[in-house]
């Protein structure tokens, strides 16, 4: 075999010129009979030194970036395949502070495996949970997950046990597991990273579900605007039905799971769990009313488990190391690790997993080294689209699922955006509207009108005309939206709306005195989003 | 003659797709992936093969952004515009390219070289501000880094 040199497929390292710089590196390696190999990896997280060229030495991987395709003749010239100086050089891959002061469980794999190698998945653990799982009965799956305390990742944060136990206790003829990779939210990108770093660990936490619950039938619905994740899930699935890890006799078991995935098309509300299940019978994606709950009638009526990404992803070494383990990490009821992505205008982006309880401070000062601006950190926007934004006073909340709601925010699908002080936060306001608006589903009135009339009063505050009364009317509104929406688009929309207009009144034109009945309307963390 | 044709294609691609649960989408995705867009005349052959009726075909062509009821331009700009990519600049850089283009979102160069649409996040978030030029993924882009992409698209044709 030998020894390797390391460049990712990702792609967001892709989007920087990584493929550029693997194929200068194939260009020279030619030159010395093929050796090394070059293997394409998933992303470290580590955006703003990607594209990362890693190569292995006796003590471990080490790393240089970012590199270019024109860096590459004098990488060689120095020596970097054993580990030589260069300007580039980043030390041991493992020792970069930003990866080495993490919690790296649900991407223990990502950035180090061949995506595309069952063996490399093997030879990394893998499917050691599902093989611990097919010796388990349900009841006893269905305990681990509860004792991990699991919960969904996708933002509505429902426990996970408790979702497996419901479908588990449903009788019928078939079931379903579904994964929602529909991850729409800005400044989102863990879903994405998992299945082009690692898609075996995707499949594996599914087969989990399927095993426990006795489905026989999965789907990951995977966004239209991820086709490297789709190709990479593809590849995962031939491979796995290939060597007995889907099909029938799972792993030699007496259990069948067959797994496909499906292609969204462009529609942020499916990544709404119904929405979605309404999308994958080929329809339009409408929002159900809800009971009953997926877990009891979901796709095509049948019980199914639908579970973000990131939780699937989390299940295999829960399953492998005991629920115990995974829930020694964390905080209250917030337990385990959270693949915080942060973006936005920050200094080092990136995949961050830590434990549940790191601040906000943390992570955008520490780890995220202020703006990429070099100006001051103005607010962050904290789970999405549909998020809270809060001001800089407010970044030492923890990442915890209740200490967000108590600020009035949520957690999300964990995405942090980072603005600095040229932001105009009555835009973003007008934003959300029309973001909410063009992508409502239509079934329910408030979200449908609501938004629309949203964007158009928010415009007439900016305008200033008949400014206090527009102020008043956006208030109720929100009510409106947040009380009324059949889901969480339309009912949370009036979060960054409201946090907007909350903490940076002089955006929208007001002294902050002129809103002060605003702040009775802060308790807007309504339903969370689901998926 | 060449109507007749694409007639058979449709009704090839549905059929092969047909017994799939929920077979809409998969077959509007292949459609779309051969013509670039879902020819109005694709609709009924569809319904007919998915045993649907044309309004629930048409009605799912309409929901969905990604589905075009117009052929497209040779080549498909979309532009980030969700938060992560404002934070760093991305209204700058579409008026930038909408300038550049002379073009609007939504709307197709004369030439037919061109389609410029919007699109809300694209995963790269930690590469802001992303656009997408065909199946390629570009992040940090500024306008300078547009305008030499742009010019190596013109150059190709």
């Amino acid at each position: 075999m030998g020894f390797a040199v390391y460049v990712a497929q990702d792609s967001g390292a892709l989007s920087l010129g990584a493929e550029q710089v693997a194929r200068a590196l194939g260009r020279r390696i030619d030159k010395r009979n093929g050796s090394p190999r070059i293997v394409r990896t998933g992303s470290r997280g580590l955006y703003w030194l990607e594209p990362i060229v890693e190569v292995d030495t006796p003590r471990g991987r080490v790393a240089y970036g970012p590199v270019t395709p024109g860096d590459v003749e004098s990488l060689f010239e120095a020596g970097f395949l054993d580990g030589k100086e260069h300007r580039l050089r980043l030390g041991f891959a493992q020792e970069i502070p930003y990866l080495k002061n993490q919690d790296r469980l649900t991407f223990a794999r990502v950035g180090i495996v061949d995506p595309a190698s069952l063996d490399d998945y093997l030879a990394h653990g893998g499917y050691r949970g599902l093989s611990r799982a097919l010796e388990m009965t349900g009841k006893q799956i269905v305990d681990e997950v509860s004792i991990s305390g699991l919960r969904g990742r996708g933002g509505a944060a429902f426990p996970a046990g408790t979702k497996w136990k419901t479908a588990l206790e449903a009788a019928a003829d078939q079931k379903y597991v579904v994964c929602n990779a529909d991850e729409g939210d800005s400044g989102t990108f863990a879903d994405r990273m998992l299945m082009e770093g690692d898609p075996f660990v995707v499949l594996e936490g599914m087969t989990i579900a399927a095993v426990c619950v006795g489905a026989t039938q999965g789907y990951v619905y995977v966004r239209s605007e991820y086709p490297h994740a789709h190709r990479a899930l593809d590849r995962a699935i031939k491979a796995a039905y290939e060597r007995g890890y889907l099909g029938e006799k799972v792993m030699g078991s007496a259990k069948t799971f067959h797994l496909e995935v499906r292609v969204g098309a462009g529609s942020y509300i499916c990544g709404e769990e119904t929405a979605m299940l309404e999308s994958l019978e080929g329809k339009r994606g409408m929002v159900r009313y809800r009971p009953p709950v997926p877990a009891v009638e979901g796709l095509f009526g049948k019980p199914t488990v639908v579970n973000n990404l990131v939780t699937f992803a989390s299940v295999p070494i829960i399953l492998e190391k005991g629920g115990e383990f995974y829930n020694e990490y964390g905080t209250g009821r917030s337990r385990g690790t959270l693949p915080v992505q942060l973006a936005g205008n920050v200094k080092r982006p990136g995949l961050i997993e830590k434990a549940f309880g790191v601040t906000l401070r943390q992570l955008v000062y520490d780890y995220g080294g202020g703006t990429a601006s070099g100006r001051a950190v103005r607010a962050v926007q904290v789970g999405g689209p549909l998020g809270a934004y809060l001001p800089e006073s407010e970044l030492d909340t923890p990442v915890d699922y209740e200490a967000l709601a108590a600020r009035g925010g949520l957690l999300g699908h964990g995405g942090v955006v980072v603005f600095d002080d040229t932001v105009d936060m009555a835009e973003m306001a007008r934003y959300a509207m029309e973001f909410c608006a063009l992508e409502s589903c239509g079934k329910c009135t408030p979200c449908r009108i609501g938004a629309v009339r949203g964007a158009e009063v928010i415009e007439r505050i900016i305008r200033n005309v008949d400014r206090k009364t527009n102020v008043a009317l956006l208030k109720e509104l929100c009510e409106t939206m947040k009380f009324g929406s059949l889901c969480a688009l339309g009912g949370l929309t009036p979060l960054p709306v409201m946090s907007a207009l909350k903490h940076f009144p002089g955006d929208f034109g007001l002294a902050p005195e002129e809103i002060e009945a605003a702040h009775e309307h802060q308790e807007l963390t309504g339903r969370a989003p689901s998926g | 003659m060449k109507e007749r044709g694409n007639k058979e294609v449709f009704r090839s691609v549905a059929s092969s797709l047909k017994d799939k649960p929920g077979a809409l989408l998969p077959v509007l995705h292949k459609i779309q992936e051969r013509f670039g867009y879902i020819p109005d005349d694709a609709i009924p052959v569809i319904a007919e093969v998915l045993n649907l009726s044309r309004a629930e075909v048409y009605g799912v062509v309409s929901f969905y952004h990604d589905f075009r009821s117009e052929p497209p331009g040779k080549h498909i700009i979309r532009v980030c515009r969700a938060e992560s990519c404002q934070a760093m600049g991305a209204t700058m850089l579409a008026s930038h390219i909408k300038r550049s283009l002379g073009l609007d979102f939504g709307q197709t160069r004369s030439d037919r070289l061109f389609t410029l649409e919007p699109v809300y996040c694209l995963g790269n978030c930690a590469c802001s501000p992303a656009i997408t030029i065909d199946q390629d993924l570009y992040g940090r882009v500024t306008p300078q880094r547009f305008d030499e992409l742009l010019m190596q698209f013109q150059e190709r044709g």
